[in-house]
């Protein structure tokens, strides 16, 4: 077995280089999980009767949604070829599927949204012989959003995990749990800030799962992954955030259960959410920038892993090899 | 969809009809002086803006600092003390005496006995070694690509398609190398006296475009060597035949492992690594880690199956809370 070498490094140099991702792209993160959750909200309103929580998460999503997109394409080194990200669909580019997950998403978000905004501003869009079409379509357009809202709330976690940014892609089994936690308990915190009581019951159990899930996940997350790629999730401006994303989602989830039927506990247990799921979704990116920006991230969990695989007796797998 | 992961042939992976034999370079760092002709006639050849402001990064004589995307050839410097050396010529031995199954001569000599007295200065060394994509049999860059900017070429190499890439920079996160990168506005000071000179260049290329070594497919197509390997003066970059490639670099391990160099070792010669193998095929004097390369490089995209199915399961979740939370019907 070879022993174990003490961490070198050329230079203390990045050994992987961080994505040239700026903070547009976690702004995304969090805006596709509120987009993602609105739509499930908004379906539900539309099934179950609720026409408020329906219309204003319909409005939700298509606000999330639109500026998320605006993010992305702000922060592409050519945002004028934004829609070379469809000229093909490949399974193995999780930008790639992602890209055509949001696009079915927001045509379906998009015509329901259209639809409530018609419908409030008293028919006054200039859609003539389109308005009936728009009124037949308007409930299929709610459930395909919401058949896309699951995907988009994962994929994220797929495309950060698929790096070789060593936090993120120590956290692969886990972060599809933590980010469609943050979507629930996110989206459901948007509607108990822009809907009455009444009609959030559905939200505020959304808001309590979400919560359960989301810390559930991230301990899960945090015990099972490399012990040294997790390091970057409790350091630095990462750590902190992360820290307090945990404290805003447990405070917005006991406001939810014990005050979620007073409009003004409601709505602060709502931005206490929010900002949770959007501490969340910095501190996750952030801990994978700094993971890269370090060469001891990705050198010692490597050499850890061929350590472990040698002293198991497989010696064949190595990229370094002595014949 | 080819193969993710495990020994295959990249071109034929990508569903290339003909026969086309995948080309590579062996980098050989043992004969490598360190002139950096590689990295300049590489700048040449490809029209690489310069990369960075001129100053002294302090590091040995590296001022180049690393790959990027305008530089796609990077001579590494490490200067070590005797101890370093003796620890290297250990952990090389030790990579022999794990007896790696191969394919063919020749054998591992047994190396217990072999005579270790230090051809060279035994006070201290420098290892030199020029850097480049490594064209991976499983490119991670290739895999992450959404617009197919990325490609995989006729000769097994893998390459960017300047006017498709929309510079989204999941290839920069995607490389386990850490090679390629987005070409910045590359605005680049210059000397007042020289301000009427540098007007006259070109404006900086493919800004914010996703770039690194093509293993020069504009000369391959004709037939040609890369600029690199034409214009190294000691042939510690050599270009041909992959399979070739790695049999030269069997060869040249074993030569020195016969003189006492049991530092020697290969990087990128085993097809059953995390990548598959690479294309750019290195032989090294001391842990990779010490020349900046990832010890135990491992494809994103191999565990991807893996990544899709938990994602499916958290949809699932996801739905299914959403259900719970409406149950009980109407209000």
């Amino acid at each position: 077995m070879v022993p174990e070498a003490e961490f070198t490094s050329y230079y203390g140099r990045p050994v992987v280089k961080p994505a040239p991702w700026g903070d547009d792209v976690a702004i995304y993160l969090f805006l596709g999980g509120v987009a993602a959750g609105s739509a499930l909200l908004g379906l539900g309103g539309q099934l179950t009767g609720r026409p408020t929580l329906r219309r204003n998460a319909r409005l939700g999503a298509l606000a999330a949604v639109s500026a998320g997109a605006v993010a992305l394409v702000k922060d592409l080194g050519r945002p004028e070829r934004f829609l070379h990200m469809l000229r093909t669909f490949k399974v193995t580019s999780p930008m790639s599927v992602g890209s055509w997950i949001l696009s079915a998403f927001s045509a379906g978000a998009g015509v329901a949204a259209v639809a409530e905004i018609d419908r409030m501003t008293g028919s006054r869009l200039p859609l003539g012989p389109l308005r009936k079409v728009l009124q037949a379509v308007e409930g299929p357009a709610g459930v395909e959003a919401a058949v896309f809202a699951g995907p988009l709330a994962a994929y994220t976690a797929v495309l950060l995990g698929d790096t070789a940014t060593p936090t993120w892609n120590a956290a692969h089994e886990e972060l599809p749990f933590v980010f469609v936690s943050s979507a629930c308990l996110a989206s459901a915190g948007l509607a108990m800030v822009t809907t009455p009581v009444r009609e959030t019951g559905p939200a505020r159990k959304l808001a309590v799962l979400g919560v359960l899930g989301d810390v559930a996940a991230m301990k899960v997350m945090e015990y099972r992954m490399d012990p040294i790629a997790a390091e970057p999730l409790h350091q630095g401006k990462a750590g902190a955030m992360l820290k307090w994303s945990e404290r805003l989602a447990v405070a917005g989830g006991l406001g939810t259960l014990l005050g979620g039927r007073n409009r003004v506990v409601a709505a602060a247990s709502g931005v206490a959410l929010l900002a949770a799921s959007a501490l969340t979704r910095f501190g996750v990116f952030e801990a994978g920038l700094a993971s890269a920006r370090d060469p001891r991230y990705t050198i010692e969990p490597q050499k850890n892993r061929l350590a472990a695989r040698r002293a198991a007796g497989v010696t064949d797998d190595a990229i370094t090899t002595g014949s | 969809m080819g193969q993710l992961s495990g020994p295959t042939d990249p071109t034929a992976d990508a569903h290339w009809e003909h026969n086309h034999p995948r080309k590579g370079f062996f980098t050989d760092t043992s004969i490598c002086i360190g002139c950096k002709a590689c990295e300049v006639a590489c700048k040449e050849w490809n029209h690489n803006p310069q990369d960075g402001n001129l100053e002294l990064l302090g590091s040995s004589y590296d001022n180049t600092g690393s790959l990027g995307a305008s530089t796609w050839r990077h001579v590494a410097f490490i200067e070590q003390g005797q101890e370093r050396i003796a620890e290297a010529r250990e952990s090389g031995r030790a990579l022999v005496s794990l007896g790696m199954p191969r394919i063919g001569p020749p054998a591992a000599p047994d190396l217990a006995e072999a005579d270790t007295t230090p051809p060279d200065t035994a006070d201290f060394r420098w290892l030199m070694s020029s850097d480049v994509c490594k064209h991976c049999t499983h490119a991670g860059c290739l895999d992450v690509c959404p617009t197919g900017a990325l490609f995989r070429t006729e000769f097994g190499t893998v390459v960017v398609q300047d006017d498709v890439c929309n510079g989204c920079g999941t290839c920069v996160a995607g490389c386990p190398f850490g090679v390629i990168e987005r070409r910045s506005n590359g605005t680049i000071k210059v000397a007042t006296s020289r301000e009427d000179q540098h007007d006259n260049h070109p404006a900086v290329p493919n800004v914010g475009i996703a770039q690194k070594c093509t293993l020069c497919y504009d000369r391959l197509v004709d037939d040609q060597t890369p600029a690199c390997a034409k214009a190294c003066p000691t042939t510690s970059i050599k270009f041909g035949d992959h399979d070739d490639m790695v049999e030269t670099a069997r060869e040249r391990v074993a030569n020195l492992h016969a003189q006492g160099m049991t530092e020697a070792r290969l990087y990128g010669a085993n097809e059953n690594d995390g990548v598959g193998g690479i294309g750019s095929v290195f032989l090294l004097l001391d842990e990779p880690e010490v020349y900046g390369l990832p010890p135990d490089p491992r494809v994103p995209t191999a565990d991807l199956p893996r990544m899709y199915q938990r994602a499916g399961l958290a949809v699932a979740g996801m739905a299914a809370a959403a259900a719970l939370a409406f149950l009980g019907g109407r209000a």
